[in-house]
C-alpha cells in the first residue's frame, strides 16, 4: 500500500512526511528505515509511576526517595487501585503527555527540553502537573456510586499560552486549563509582604506594584463542567475539528456539546430502543473525523461502525455508511459476537481510514469500502482456542486500545502479560514487545517477545498458559510526530522511543 | 492487585482443565450446559457490583440467548403446548429482561412512561404463565398476573410476605434498576429503597407495571432456569 502525502491541516506534522522510522529531527534513521518494525530498534526512555497517596508513603518508606520530579522512580509495591491508569494521551505537540488514574487523579508530564549539556536525557517526560479531576460521588436518585475513574482524556489544540484538556469519569466531563505561573506581583498598596492587610491611614505614597519572576507553578483549573447529559456511562470523547464542539458517547447515545455552553446538548445518535428488553446492541466507542467537523464514527458491540454526517439530519440514527465484515462460518463460535465487540475506534489522521480494535484482531478500513476490512491484522490469535476460559475469567472484556503512528504507517495496541504489538502496514512486518520492570535500565533496548503456540517450546518464548492476563496492556498513546509511545501498563508508565544512532 | 486480577491471573489454568478442556470449536451438549450456567452465574453476579457494566450485560444476554436458540433448535428442551414451527424461536427464548432480572442489572427495564400507560391497561398475558410457585423467580416476577396492575401488586406483597425481610430489600433494590431512565426514575419509581414500612409504601405509591406481562418464557424454560439458579 503506497502512502500519499498527508494533507495540509491544521496539525503542525502534517507538512512534513514521515516515514515510518524517523529520527526527531526528520532525516530517516538508516537502520530503523530498513528494519522497519525489527528487533532492536525501541529503547526504554522512562517508567513513571503515578504518584501515590500520601499515606502509603507513610509505610516504611523512605519520603527523600521519591522525588516526583526524578524519572526514575523507585519501585513502590504498595500500588493501590487507585493508581491504577485508565487512560493516556499525548497533547497535539507531543509535548505533554496526560495520564488519568482510577482515582480520578490527571497527571500531565512534559517532555524534558533538550539541552547541549544533556542530550541524552532529552525525550524524558516528567511531572509537570497533578490535579484531582473527579472526585467519586453518590447518585441519590439511584442509590449508586459514580465512579471517580478517567475513563477519557482528550487535548484541545493549543490555542494561547495555557493548555485545554477534557476529561471524563462514567457521568460528567470537565475542561480543564492548565497554565503556567512565573512571575507574581509585588508591592501593593494595601497589603503587606505577608499580605496582611495595611492600615490605610499609615498610607504616605503610592506605588505601582511590579511584577518579579517566582518559582514556576502550574495550576490546573476546571473551567467547564458537562454534566447531568448521560444516563448511561460515558466511554469516548471526541473534540471536533471546529475546535467549538465536541461530543460525549455512552452506552446508547451521543451528544454533541459547545464547549462553551454547559447547561445543553444536542443529542445526535440514540440506540435505545423504546422497549430495553430488545436491547442486543450498544455503542463502544465514537470519534470524530479528524477534519471534517460535520462527520463522525462510532463502534458498536456487534462489530460494526456507523460513519454519521450531521449536515443529513439533527439526529445521526440513520448512517451514512456501515462498515462490517460478514462472519467466517468457520469460526463461528458462542464467543463469536463478544470477540467482535469493538472495544475502540480511530481515524486515520489523513482521515481516509478508520482503525478498529474487537478481541483478537486490529482492523483497518477503508472509508470507501463498507463490506470488509483492507487490512486485519492478529494481535494474540493464540487465544480463540482459549475463549471460553477467558470468558469464565472475564478477560474477554477486556476493553483494548488502539493507535496510529504520526504517519499512519504503524498501529500498535496493547496485548496481556504486559505485552503490546506494533503492525507496520508497509512492510507487514509485527513485533512484540513487553513493558515491564526487567526491563527497566535506561535505555535498555527492548527484546521482541515470542508466544509458543504450541509444540517445542524455544528458549526465549514464553507459552500460552504462561501468561499473566492480570497484567494487560489496555491504553497506549504515540507521539504526534515522532516514535515515541508511551504505554500503561497497571499504575506504570512506559515511555519507549525508537533508538536514534 | 486486585483480588480479581490475581484471579484472572491464575484462573486461566483451572478453568481450561474444568471446563474448556479442548477447542471450543465443537460445543457438545454438556459444554453448552456449562456455558450457559456460567453465562447466567455471570448475570446474577451483576447486581452485586455498584454499577454494572451495560456492554457486558447485553453480550452474556446475547450469548445466552444464541444458547437457548441452539438447544431449541436441537430439541434438547423440551416445550409444553401446541407448537407453531417458525415462531417458535423468539418467542419461548427468554427475553433479556428475564434473564437480567435476577440480576436487575443488565437491559432490564425500570418502567418508562410509556410502559406504564400500557400496564394499567389490561394486559393479556397469553404466552406468559403463571409463576412458579416458590424458588428466585417468585421474587423477581412479582407482577406475573392474569389480570392488571392492582393484582400485581398484590402478589408482589404476597411475595415480600413469604420470604421475609431480606426479600423486600433485594426486590425494592430491583426497582431502583441502574438503568433506569431518568423520566422514570421522576415518575416515582424509588432506587435502592430502604427496607420496612416506609418501602413498602413507597412501593405501593408507584405505578410499577407487573414485569412478568411482557415476559414471553414459558413454563418449560422458567422451570429449566429455576434449576439452574437454585442449583448456584
Amino acid at each position: 500500500m503506497v502512502l500519499q502525502p498527508a494533507e495540509r491541516h491544521r496539525g503542525d506534522w502534517s507538512h512534513r512526511r514521515l516515514g515510518p522510522w524517523c529520527s526527531p529531527t526528520g532525516s530517516p534513521a538508516p537502520l530503523s528505515c530498513e528494519t522497519g518494525c525489527g528487533e532492536g530498534t525501541w529503547i526504554l526512555v522512562c517508567r513513571l509511576l503515578v504518584p501515590t497517596q500520601v499515606s502509603l508513603l507513610s509505610m516504611e518508606e523512605d519520603i527523600d526517595t521519591r522525588k516526583i520530579n526524578n524519572s526514575f522512580l523507585r519501585d513502590h509495591s504498595y500500588a493501590t487501585e487507585a493508581d491504577i491508569i485508565s487512560t493516556v494521551e499525548f497533547n497535539h505537540t507531543g509535548e505533554l503527555l496526560a495520564t488519568g488514574d482510577k482515582g480520578g487523579r490527571v497527571v500531565i508530564f512534559q517532555r524534558e527540553q533538550e539541552s547541549k549539556n544533556q542530550v541524552h536525557r532529552r525525550g524524558e517526560y516528567n511531572v509537570y502537573s497533578t490535579f484531582q479531576s473527579h472526585e467519586p460521588e453518590f447518585d441519590y436518585l439511584k442509590s449508586l456510586e459514580i465512579e471517580e475513574k478517567i475513563n477519557k482524556i482528550r487535548w484541545l489544540p493549543q490555542q494561547n499560552a495555557a493548555y485545554f484538556l477534557l476529561s471524563t469519569n462514567d457521568k460528567t466531563v470537565k475542561l480543564w486549563k492548565v497554565s503556567e505561573r512565573d512571575k507574581r506581583p509585588e508591592g501593593y498598596n494595601l497589603k503587606d509582604e505577608e499580605g496582611r492587610l495595611r492600615d490605610p491611614a499609615t498610607i504616605t505614597t503610592l506605588r505601582v506594584p511590579v511584577l518579579r519572576p517566582m518559582d514556576l507553578m502550574v495550576e490546573a483549573t476546571p473551567r467547564r463542567v458537562f454534566a447531568n447529559a448521560h444516563t448511561y456511562h460515558i466511554n469516548s470523547i471526541s473534540v471536533n475539528s471546529d475546535y467549538e464542539t465536541y461530543m460525549s458517547a455512552d452506552d446508547l447515545r451521543i451528544n454533541l456539546w459547545n464547549f462553551e455552553i454547559t447547561n445543553q446538548s444536542f443529542n445526535i445518535v440514540d440506540i435505545k430502543p423504546a422497549n430495553m428488553e430488545e436491547l442486543t446492541e450498544v455503542i463502544t466507542a465514537a470519534e470524530f473525523h479528524p477534519h471534517h467537523c460535520n462527520t463522525f464514527v462510532y463502534s458498536s458491540s456487534k462489530g460494526t461502525i456507523r460513519l454519521c454526517d450531521m449536515r443529513a439530519s439533527a439526529l445521526c440514527d440513520r448512517h451514512t455508511k456501515f462498515f462490517e465484515e460478514p462472519e467466517d462460518p468457520s469460526n463461528r463460535s458462542f464467543f463469536s459476537e463478544i470477540i467482535s465487540s469493538i472495544s475502540d475506534v480511530k481515524f486515520s489522521h489523513s482521515g481516509r481510514c478508520i482503525m478498529t480494535r474487537d478481541y483478537l484482531t486490529v482492523k483497518v478500513w477503508d472509508l470507501n469500502m463498507e463490506n470488509r476490512p483492507v487490512e486485519t491484522y492478529q494481535v494474540h490469535d493464540y487465544l480463540r482456542s482459549k475463549l471460553c476460559s477467558l470468558y469464565e475469567n472475564d478477560c474477554i472484556f477486556d476493553k483494548f486500545e488502539c493507535v496510529w503512528n504520526g504517519s499512519d504507517s504503524v498501529i500498535m495496541t496493547g496485548s496481556y502479560n504486559n505485552f503490546f504489538r506494533m503492525f507496520d502496514r508497509n512492510t507487514k512486518r509485527d513485533v512484540t514487545l513487553e513493558a515491564s520492570r526487567e526491563n527497566s535500565k535506561p535505555r535498555a533496548i527492548l527484546k521482541p517477545r515470542k508466544v509458543c503456540v504450541g509444540g517445542k517450546r524455544r528458549k526465549d518464548e514464553i507459552s500460552v498458559d504462561s501468561l499473566d492476563f492480570s497484567k494487560k496492556i489496555l491504553h497506549t498513546a504515540w507521539h504526534p510526530s515522532e516514535n515515541i509511545i508511551a504505554v500503561a501498563a497497571t499504575n506504570n508508565l512506559y515511555i519507549f522511543q525508537d533508538k536514534v544512532n | 492487585m486486585t483480588r480479581k486480577s490475581i484471579c484472572q491471573g491464575t484462573m486461566l489454568t483451572r478453568g481450561l482443565k474444568r471446563k474448556c478442556s479442548e477447542d471450543e470449536a465443537p460445543a457438545g451438549p454438556l459444554q453448552r450446559q456449562s456455558l450457559l450456567d456460567m453465562s447466567l452465574a455471570k448475570l446474577q453476579l451483576c447486581h452485586m457490583l455498584a454499577e454494572p457494566n451495560l456492554c457486558r450485560s447485553v453480550l452474556i444476554a446475547n450469548t445466552v440467548r444464541q444458547i437457548q436458540e441452539e438447544m431449541t433448535q436441537d430439541g434438547s428442551w423440551s416445550l409444553p403446548g401446541p407448537q407453531t414451527a417458525g415462531r417458535l424461536p423468539r418467542d419461548h427464548l427468554v427475553s433479556t429482561e428475564v434473564l437480567c432480572r435476577s440480576a436487575w442489572a443488565g437491559p432490564a427495564p425500570a418502567p418508562d412512561p410509556a410502559d406504564l400507560a400500557s400496564a394499567l391497561q389490561a394486559v393479556p398475558a397469553t404466552q406468559v404463565p403463571r409463576a412458579v410457585p416458590g424458588g428466585p423467580w417468585d421474587r423477581a416476577v412479582p407482577g406475573e398476573s392474569q389480570g392488571g396492575f392492582p393484582r400485581s401488586l398484590d402478589q408482589v406483597f404476597g411475595t415480600l410476605e413469604s420470604h421475609g425481610p431480606g426479600a423486600v430489600e433485594e426486590l425494592l433494590s430491583d426497582v431502583g434498576g441502574s438503568y433506569c431512565d431518568l423520566d422514570a426514575v421522576l415518575t416515582g419509581v424509588v432506587g435502592g429503597a430502604k427496607s420496612g414500612p416506609e418501602g413498602l409504601e413507597t412501593f405501593a405509591s408507584v405505578a410499577a407495571p407487573p414485569r412478568g406481562t411482557s415476559c414471553k418464557a414459558d413454563l418449560g424454560e422458567l422451570d429449566h432456569v429455576v434449576e439452574i439458579l437454585v442449583e448456584t
